[in-house]
């Protein structure tokens, strides 16, 4: 008898950060630096030239006082499906080097530091400023070499780097299911370093296509939203705020068009 | 062949599509990628066993239990401890940069010794047996000379094993001079032995957990405040619930921010809210009877003093709220089944407080029975398990005594150690009542505000050891530093006492081999005991540090080893000492320094999750996390409304002069509207000196611009700001 074959959509990880939680307290920025060897120099204070893959903005509704309030927003790279996910996120889609590349297996845009030669062009095509660029090369003074992580390669002078979702991690958790016969993981099996180490749980992470992931139904929360999400470039990080005016800033609004409105884009060259 | 344009042209196409068909422009993107990346320089990180071991972290009071992950013997990342009842598993900034404290290049990697002037930074490093006996020396030719009460020591807590080995070593030699770093848990626990009329150590446990409403008095419950993880973790629980949380601050803090409720009062107007509020409880008989009756006393005398200077209108003119907002306040607190909680202790509580401010909250819980019951403030008693045999001589050379900071008797009697009130000690006329200090897990000079002051007087005191893992500003003074191993490199126990309710005790272990040549400080204290031989030999009879705490935490020691901590799981904290002692008048609130006709704005210190401002210095992965609006370049960035801005002349992101009655600083200003005009706020924890370029010389440290202020009734330093000039350079 011919069996069946079972067709299941492809993994697609992405996240949920629920912004009423986030204290900005900065704990998934350190978290990501020491998970993914990211250097530090000794002035970080130009945010133009500072590295940091998950970086925590702060939004103001710009009310005068006391009526003014803040939300934080932390933001890593954002995965995006491109229109219609079909892979071809903004930074994908202008690659020379094919330095980064869009994984259909588990939605993650990859950076693969050797092949990148540092033109740049995936920094100026991404809406997000999700990309950073090695302007020097890494210093770690004193022994701080001895707490790098072998999972992560450490990035040199002239390359691109940006949050890979700590795809090391999946790459661990999935040798660990195939040594025990499986293919499949468990939600806990792969989580981001910022995910684990925020104390409020704002950051919720997981396979958007599996329903049996806390995301896969949060992101279809009320109050949910992405970013640009009418350039239609899909990213996967979603986000939750119960207010209006941090929904609004998602995206770029007329004064008085609606949130939510449709998108100006529909289809993309390319 | 002539060559004329057509063929030139045709040439030049034609190579250009030859080219693009051959691999030539992806063998040479490849190329170029290999040439620009092969540096020798470029680190690759080693491999090895992966495994996790369990520890804790000790950077601030909170408590947190530790996940270590390493690779062979290198530790190579932090996480949080799951199941541990902080922080199960959350951690923070601070904490996953331990590792960069452990390897970083402040660390002291022997025994050394001065060679030059002091402050100088001139070390020759000496191998640990001189040390040692250098350091004995010291202190024999101080008994022999009969001056052993000049021998004081500066620890940053006052429990655990550690600090009470240096505590024994004092009582022994006959010095009462034992004292520790102040935070607003001393200022709470004051307040519990005053009003509640109880003594020993307590200290006020908040049960977040099981409160319906939350006013804070500034408390930074999101940044850093208590425990800062546990009340991050608990602030979220609480919101989910949709319990009500209100901030009580004169700008936007980031906990303003979360709990999306600020009553903006003027600088330091939150006793007098307090006061006010509890007058209206009291005028509208709102108040909780059998609180105010039976055994508690002073209630009459309070309402008295409540009716004649907490009318509405006074205190409607001195917060510059509404009166019906602050009757509104105090009937939602009142309201037995909002189960409330007040607290104070501003921003991360790392300065002590007004003892004004702390009665007339703790007497706010009290008057609506919210002490010592579910869901609101506790007097617990710190987890008592140090029971060493006490010798007679030990008490008996210290009895009688008057410490130096002359805390624990008569003004004072409920304090246990008045850092603060040390300076002016050593600065006044005549020798240094400080003829040697030994100086472990503290920092004051940099913390103690009045750091000219503070400066000076340490430079005063003839001999100073320090027992520091890194190079600090105290350290930098010493005359000999015997190094401590890192903690993550050590044994200790830490007695959490940060406003838990349910004791706690965590166990730092050695996770991964000393990086240096460094030693315990513990057996470091424990070998001076025995090289000064008897008697005070004879009072330290452990062979080793590690013997010592096992012998002490008894039954304890194997699943604390295992498991990382020990907690009472079934603790339910007692309903005693529900007998409160109202006070029929309050201190006066603290004198703002400067003159108010040419400083005309009020300069307040904010504290946050992402720069601290303790004796622990913000690590690089934390100070890159530190945004541009704290820290510009070498510069720190002060908040002001953008109303105050403009009527100074000011500038947004241009520099000006920050002037105070203690000193100035030239800062960049950034215009914010969350904040109160008139108000600025300058971030703590920047302005350290030394070598590390990372953080030195950035900014400018907030004791250097905020004299201290002594609290009439703690003797605590209660200064919460100071009055500055702005104006454009």
């Amino acid at each position: 008898m011919e069996k069946e074959t079972e067709h299941k959509p492809g993994k697609k990880y992405g996240m949920v950060i629920d912004l009423d939680k986030c204290t900005g307290c900065g704990s998934c920025m350190a978290a990501c630096m020491a998970e993914n060897n990211v250097p530090c120099k000794d002035d970080e204070s130009n945010k133009l030239t500072s590295i940091t893959w998950i970086r925590v903005y702060r939004l103001t509704n710009k009310k005068p006082f006391p009526e003014t309030e803040i939300c934080y927003l932390p933001k890593p790279c954002m995965h995006c499906g491109g229109v219609g996910d079909q892979g071809h996120s903004p930074c994908v889609s202008v690659c020379p080097a094919t330095a980064t590349d869009y994984d259909h297996g588990t939605g993650i845009v990859s950076q693969i530091y050797t092949r990148c030669f540092g033109c740049r062009y995936c920094m100026a095509a991404c809406p997000y400023h999700a990309r950073f660029f090695n302007w020097w090369d890494p210093i770690w003074p004193a022994d701080l070499k001895k707490s790098l992580s072998p999972n992560v390669s450490p990035r040199m002078r002239g390359v691109v780097e940006k949050c890979s979702f700590c795809f090391h991690r999946y790459q661990l958790a999935m040798e660990k299911a195939y040594v025990e016969g499986r293919r499949d993981l468990e939600e806990v099996e792969y989580q981001t370093a910022c995910t684990q180490a925020c104390p409020s749980g704002a950051i919720t992470f997981g396979d958007l296509n599996n329903p049996d992931h806390a995301v896969a139904t949060m992101k279809d929360d009320p109050n949910a939203f992405r970013l640009l999400e009418r350039l239609q470039t899909n990213p996967k990080v979603y986000y939750i705020s119960s207010r209006e005016w941090v929904r609004r800033a998602g995206d770029n609004y007329l004064k008085n068009e609606p949130t939510n409105s449709k998108p100006r884009v529909t289809a993309h060259h390319g | 062949m002539k060559i004329d344009r057509r063929s030139f042209l045709a040439l030049g196409l034609g190579a250009a599509a030859g080219t693009a068909l051959t691999p030539l422009p992806w063998k040479l993107t490849d190329d170029i990628s290999i040439w620009t990346q092969n540096w020798r320089w470029l680190p690759v990180p080693g491999d090895g066993d992966v495994t996790m071991e369990i520890g804790a972290c000790t950077l601030c009071p909170g408590g947190c239990g530790i996940s270590v992950r390493k690779v062979g013997d290198r530790i190579v990342k932090i996480e949080g401890l799951p199941g541990h009842p902080v922080n199960d598993g959350g951690v923070c900034a601070l904490g996953i940069s331990g590792t960069q404290l452990l390897y970083g290049g402040s660390r002291i990697k022997s025994p050394m010794k001065r060679s030059g002037e002091r402050g100088q930074n001139k070390w020759s490093p000496i191998s640990w047996d001189d040390a040692i006996a250098e350091v004995t020396a010291q202190i024999k030719t101080l008994v022999e000379a009969g001056k052993q009460e000049s021998l004081a020591c500066i620890t940053g807590s006052g429990s655990g094993t550690t600090p009470l080995l240096f505590k024994r070593l004092l009582a022994v030699l006959g010095s009462p001079n034992f004292m520790t770093t102040s935070s607003m848990a001393d200022s709470y626990s004051a307040v519990i032995r005053k009003m509640h009329r109880l003594s020993g150590a307590v200290d006020a446990g908040f049960d977040f957990e099981n409160t319906g409403f939350v006013l804070s008095f500034g408390s930074g419950i999101v940044e850093g405040w208590g425990s800062p993880l546990r009340m991050i973790r608990t602030a979220n629980d609480l919101k989910t619930k949709k319990v009500s949380m209100v901030q009580v601050e004169q700008r936007l803090s980031n906990t303003a921010a979360f709990t999306q409720a600020l009553v903006a009062v003027k600088p330091g107007m939150e006793a007098d809210l307090a006061l006010g509020m509890a007058a209206v409880i009291v005028a509208e008989n709102l108040h909780n009877a059998s609180a105010v009756g039976g055994s508690s006393s002073g209630f009459a005398e309070f309402a008295a003093m409540l009716k004649q200077q907490f009318s509405p209108d006074a205190v409607s003119a001195k917060t510059g709220l509404k009166s019906t907002a602050i009757a509104e306040l105090a009937r939602k607190f009142a309201d037995p089944a909002n189960r409330s909680l007040a607290i104070c202790g501003r921003g991360q509580g790392s300065a002590p407080g007004s003892m004004r401010e702390f009665m007339a909250v703790h007497a706010l819980n009290a008057l609506v029975g919210r002490v010592n019951t579910q869901g609101g403030v506790y007097a617990v008693q710190a987890p008592d398990y140090i029971d060493w045999a006490k010798d007679s001589s030990m008490t008996a050379a210290i009895t009688g005594k008057i410490r130096i900071d002359e805390a624990g008797v008569g003004a004072f009697a409920h304090t246990d150690s008045l850092l603060n009130r040390l300076p002016a000690k050593i600065l006044a006329k005549g020798d240094s009542p400080v003829g040697l200090l030994l100086v472990s897990e503290a920092n004051p000079v940099y913390t103690l505000a009045g750091t000219k002051q503070v400066m000076e007087a340490f430079k005063k005191i003839p001999y100073i050891v320090s027992f520091s893992a890194t190079m600090d500003e105290t350290t930098a003074l010493a005359d000999i530093i015997l190094p401590n191993h890192s903690y993550l490199e050590r044994y200790q126990d830490i007695p959490v006492r940060a406003g838990l309710v349910k004791p706690l005790i965590n166990l730092a272990k050695p996770v991964a081999a000393p990086q240096y040549d460094t030693q315990n400080v513990g057996d470091v204290v424990i070998k001076i005991a025995k090289a000064l031989e008897t008697p005070v030999a004879d009072a330290f009879p452990w062979e080793n540090y590690e013997d010592c705490l096992a012998k002490t935490l008894g039954d304890k020691w194997e699943p604390m080893k295992e498991k990382g901590f020990w907690t009472d799981e079934a603790f339910v904290p007692g309903a005693g000492a529900t007998a409160f002692a109202f006070p029929a008048q309050l201190p006066d609130e603290p004198a703002l320094a400067g003159d108010e006709k040419t400083m005309a704005l009020v300069l307040l210190p904010k504290e946050s999750m992402r720069l601290w401002g303790g004796a622990v210095a913000d690590l690089p992965f934390v100070l890159k996390t530190v945004p541009d609006t704290d820290l510009k370049g070498n510069q720190v960035v002060v908040e002001v409304n953008p109303k105050t801005g403009a009527s100074l002349g000011l500038a947004d992101g241009k520099e000006a002069l920050l002037t105070t009655a203690s000193g100035s600083a030239t800062v960049t200003v950034t215009f914010f509207e969350g904040i109160m005009e008139g108000v600025v706020a300058i971030p703590k924890g920047l302005g350290h000196t030394g070598s590390e370029k990372y953080i030195a010389d950035k900014g400018v440290n907030t004791g250097d611009l905020i004299a201290p202020f002594e609290d009439p009734v703690s003797g605590l330093d209660a200064a919460f700001g100071t009055r500055a000039s702005l104006k454009r350079a």
